[in-house]
C-alpha cells in the first residue's frame, strides 16, 4: 500500500488550503466552505491514521462519523446565519458586517 | 521506493482531485464553481476512503457532503446572490494569510515526512495488519454500552438542536407563519 | 474443467492460456463486465421508452408511434438519430464546462446504480457491504447533475426547476432512506445480494407492506415523474432545469429520466419483491435474471399508467405532503418495526437465515404483518379526521372554538 505519510501530507496540504481559505476570503459562503475542507482533512487523517495503525479498533472510523454529524451541524447552522445576515445586511462580505463595533 | 500499481496510481489520481479541487474552491471567483470545486475535493476525499478500506464512510461522504451540503451551500449562494458580488475575491490580510498557510503546511510536511525519512527514520509507514474491522463492528461499536453510544445519542440531539435553530435564525420573520 | 462462475472470471483463464499478461487479462475482464452491466441500461432504454410512448398512448385514446418497424418499435432509433444529427447549441451566458458536464453526470448517477443490482445469485457487477447505502449516495448525485443544469443555462425557467429539484429530491430522500431501513433490518444486511437472499422464504412486500408502499411513492418523487414531474412542468416552467439543451444532450437527459424511471422499479423489485429468487433460480441463474425482469415489469407499468391518468401536484402541496404525511408514517414505521423485529427475534418465532420454506417463515410475517395493519389503521384514521377537518372548514360548517369559549364565560358570569 502507499505509505502513511502521503496520506498525511495530502491532509496537511487541504487542512493548509482551508486555512488559508478561511483567513482569507471575504465571502462567508466561500469561508464556510473552506471549513469543510478543513474538516474533510482531518477526516482523511483519523482515517488514514485508523487503517494504518489501529485497523481493528473502531474509534478512528466512529471520529470520523462523528466529524460528518458535527460538518452536518455546522454547514446548517452557519448557512442559515448567513441566510440571517444577508436579510439584514444585504450583503454576505464579512468585513461589511460590522453592527458590533458600533 | 513505491511500487507503481494500480492502488498508487488511484492514490495519486484522488490527490490531484483533493487538493486541485480545494486549491479551486479558495481561489475561484465564482463561488458556484467554487462549490462544485469543493465536490470535486469531497469525492476525492471518498476515494481515499475507499482505498483505506473504509466504504461506510466514502458512501456517507457522497450522501452526506456532496448529496446534502454542498447542494445547500450551492443554494445558500443562490439566495445571497453571493455570485454578483464578485469585486473583490480575498481581503486586505491575504499575503499574511497565504504566509501563515504556507507555514503551516511546512511545519506538518516536516513533522510528517521527519519520522520516516529523519534521524531515526526507521518507520515503514505501512499498516500493522491487514486484518481490518468489518462495517458490522462499526454498527456495533456505535451502540455498544461501553463504546460509543454515549457519544451517539449526543451526536443525534446535537443534529436535532442543530436543525431546530438553523431553521430559527434562517425563518422570515416578516412573513406570518400562522397558517 | 473450469466451473462457470461469471463470465468475466472465466475468462481471464482463457485469455492467459492464450499468453495474455494476468494482470491485463484482468484488466479486460473487469473492463468487459463493467461495458457490460452500463450498456445493458442504455440499450434498454430504447425499449423502455417506446413501452412507455405506447402505453401513455392507450390510456389517452391514440395508437402512440406505429410508423417504424413493427409496431413501430424502431420508432427510437429513428428519435435518436434525429437527436444526434441536430445542432447542438451552447446558449450565450451559459457556463460552459458545467453546462456541458450536466447530461454526463446525469446519466452517470443511474447508471452507477446498475452495478450493485443483483441480476442472479452469481451475476452482480460488485455485491459491496454497503449496497443499499451506495445506491443512495449514487442517486443523489442526480440532484447534483440537474442543479448545474439548471444553473449553467443562464435561463430563469432553468434555474427555478433547478430550485424545485433542491426541494423535491432533497425532502423524499427522507423517507426513501428511513423505509430503506426495514429491509436492511430485516435482512441484517446492507449488502443488495443478502437483502435478496434474506427474501427466499417470504417477499418484504408481505412482510412490510406500509415501507413498500412508502418507498414506492418516495421512488416517484426522486424519479420526478407524474404526479409528482415539479422539475420541468410544461405549464408552469416550459420544460424546467433542461429547456437550454438540445441535440444529444437533451436525448441524454431524456434517456436518464426513463432510465431512472426503470432503475428506481428494478430497486423496488430487489428490495421488496424478492428480487431474482424464483423457483429453479438458483440452478439456472439465467432464470432468475428473468424474474426480476418480469417482477420489474410489474411494479414499471403501473407508475406509466399513474404517470399518464394522475394531474400534476402543485408544488407546496409535494413538499407538505412529504413533511406531513410520508415522513412522520416512515419513522413511526421504523420504530415499530424495528421493536417487532427485536420482539420477534427474542421470541424465538425468527426463521433461520437462508431458510426456504414458507410456513418457517409465517410466525414472524404475521406478526409484523399485525404491526403493519396497526400503523395503517392509525394513519388512515388520522389522515380521515384531518381531512374532514380541512372539509369542515372549507365549508365554514364548524364551530368556532373561540365563540363557543367566551359563550360559556359570559354564561358562567
Amino acid at each position: 500500500m502507499v505509505p502513511l505519510w502521503m496520506y498525511l501530507l495530502v491532509g496537511a496540504g487541504l487542512f493548509c488550503i482551508g486555512v488559508y481559505g478561511v483567513l482569507a476570503r471575504r465571502n462567508a459562503v466561500a469561508i464556510l466552505m473552506s471549513i469543510e475542507l478543513m474538516l474533510t482533512a482531518v477526516n482523511i487523517n483519523l482515517v488514514a491514521f485508523w487503517r494504518y495503525v489501529t485497523p481493528q479498533n473502531m474509534s478512528g472510523q466512529a471520529f470520523t462519523a462523528f466529524v460528518f454529524v458535527v460538518a452536518a451541524a455546522e454547514a446548517a447552522v452557519g448557512l442559515a446565519i448567513i441566510i440571517s445576515i444577508y436579510r439584514n445586511r444585504r450583503s454576505v462580505i464579512v468585513e461589511e458586517v460590522n453592527v458590533l463595533r458600533g | 521506493m513505491l511500487e507503481l500499481n494500480a492502488q498508487s496510481i488511484a492514490f495519486f489520481i484522488f490527490s490531484v482531485l483533493v487538493l486541485g479541487g480545494a486549491i479551486g474552491v479558495v481561489t475561484s471567483r465564482n463561488l458556484i464553481h467554487g462549490a462544485l470545486y469543493l465536490i470535486v475535493s469531497l469525492f476525492g476525499g471518498a476515494g481515499f476512503f475507499v482505498l483505506l478500506s473504509a466504504p461506510f464512510l466514502a458512501a456517507v461522504q457522497v450522501l452526506v457532503y456532496i448529496g446534502a451540503i454542498a447542494i445547500l451551500i450551492i443554494f445558500a449562494v443562490m439566495l445571497t446572490r453571493s455570485m454578483t458580488q464578485l469585486r473583490e475575491l480575498v481581503n486586505a490580510q491575504w499575503w499574511l494569510s497565504a504566509i501563515v498557510g504556507i507555514a503551516l503546511f511546512v511545519l506538518l510536511a516536516v513533522a510528517v515526512i521527519l519520522p520516516v525519512w529523519g534521524v531515526d527514520g526507521t518507520n515503514p509507514n505501512q499498516p500493522v495488519s491487514d486484518d481490518i474491522a468489518t462495517i458490522q463492528d462499526l454498527g456495533v461499536a456505535l451502540v455498544d454500552g461501553n463504546q460509543y453510544v454515549l457519544p451517539f445519542e449526543v451526536a443525534s440531539l446535537l443534529l436535532t438542536a442543530a436543525m431546530i435553530g438553523a431553521i430559527f435564525i434562517a425563518r422570515d420573520t416578516s412573513v406570518d407563519m400562522d397558517d | 474443467m473450469q466451473t462457470c462462475v461469471n463470465v468475466v472470471e472465466t475468462m481471464v483463464p482463457c485469455l492467459v492460456q492464450g499468453g495474455v499478461d494476468p494482470g491485463l487479462a484482468q484488466f479486460i475482464s473487469i473492463l468487459l463486465g463493467v461495458v457490460l452491466v452500463s450498456a445493458f441500461p442504455l440499450v434498454l432504454v430504447i425499449l423502455l421508452i417506446w413501452v412507455e410512448r405506447k402505453i401513455a398512448a392507450r390510456v389517452q385514446d391514440r395508437i402512440g408511434p406505429n410508423r417504424v418497424g413493427p409496431w413501430g418499435i424502431l420508432q427510437n432509433v429513428a428519435d435518436a438519430v434525429k437527436l444526434i444529427i441536430k445542432e447542438d447549441i451552447t446558449p450565450a451566458g451559459a457556463d460552459r464546462l458545467v453546462y456541458n458536464a450536466a447530461p454526463i453526470i446525469a446519466m452517470l448517477s443511474v447508471i452507477l446504480i446498475w452495478a450493485v443490482v443483483p441480476f442472479s445469485p452469481v451475476h452482480i457487477g460488485v455485491d459491496l457491504d454497503i449496497g443499499v447505502l451506495y445506491f443512495t449516495a449514487v442517486s443523489s448525485i442526480g440532484t447534483l447533475a440537474i442543479m448545474m443544469a439548471g444553473w449553467s443555462s443562464n435561463n430563469k425557467y432553468a434555474l427555478l426547476g433547478a430550485f424545485r429539484v433542491v426541494a423535491q429530491l432533497l425532502s423524499y430522500e427522507v423517507p426513501f432512506v428511513l423505509t430503506l431501513l426495514v429491509p436492511v433490518m430485516l435482512a441484517g444486511s446492507m449488502s443488495t445480494q443478502d437483502i435478496v437472499w434474506g427474501q427466499v422464504g417470504m417477499w418484504y412486500i408481505v412482510v412490510a407492506p406500509i415501507s413498500a408502499l412508502i418507498f414506492y411513492i418516495a421512488n416517484l418523487g426522486e424519479t420526478g415523474r407524474a404526479p409528482f414531474d415539479l422539475i420541468e412542468a410544461e405549464s408552469e416552467l416550459v420544460a424546467g432545469y433542461n429547456i437550454e439543451y438540445s441535440g444529444m444532450k437533451f436525448g441524454l437527459f431524456m434517456a436518464n429520466e426513463f432510465m431512472h424511471a426503470f432503475t428506481a422499479n428494478l430497486l423496488f423489485a430487489v428490495v421488496f419483491l424478492g428480487g431474482w429468487w424464483g423457483p429453479g433460480a438458483t440452478e439456472i441463474p439465467f432464470l432468475g435474471f428473468l424474474y426480476l425482469m418480469i417482477k420489474t415489469t410489474i411494479v414499471y407499468i403501473p407508475s406509466l399508467i399513474l404517470r399518464a391518468t394522475i394531474p400534476r401536484l402543485r408544488v407546496d402541496q409535494m413538499i407538505s405532503f412529504n413533511w406531513k404525511v410520508l415522513v412522520p408514517i416512515s419513522i413511526l414505521n421504523v420504530v415499530v418495526m424495528a421493536l417487532l423485529i427485536k420482539i420477534v427475534q427474542v421470541a424465538g418465532i425468527a426463521p433461520a437465515p437462508g431458510e426456504t420454506d414458507f410456513l418457517a417463515h409465517l410466525p414472524m410475517t404475521v406478526v409484523l404483518l399485525l404491526g403493519n395493519v396497526g400503523i395503517g389503521a392509525g394513519v388512515v384514521t388520522v389522515l380521515r379526521n384531518a381531512g374532514r377537518r380541512d372539509r369542515m372548514e372549507a365549508q365554514d360548517l364548524v364551530l368556532e372554538p373561540n365563540d363557543e369559549k367566551s359563550l360559556s364565560v359570559t354564561v358562567a358570569h
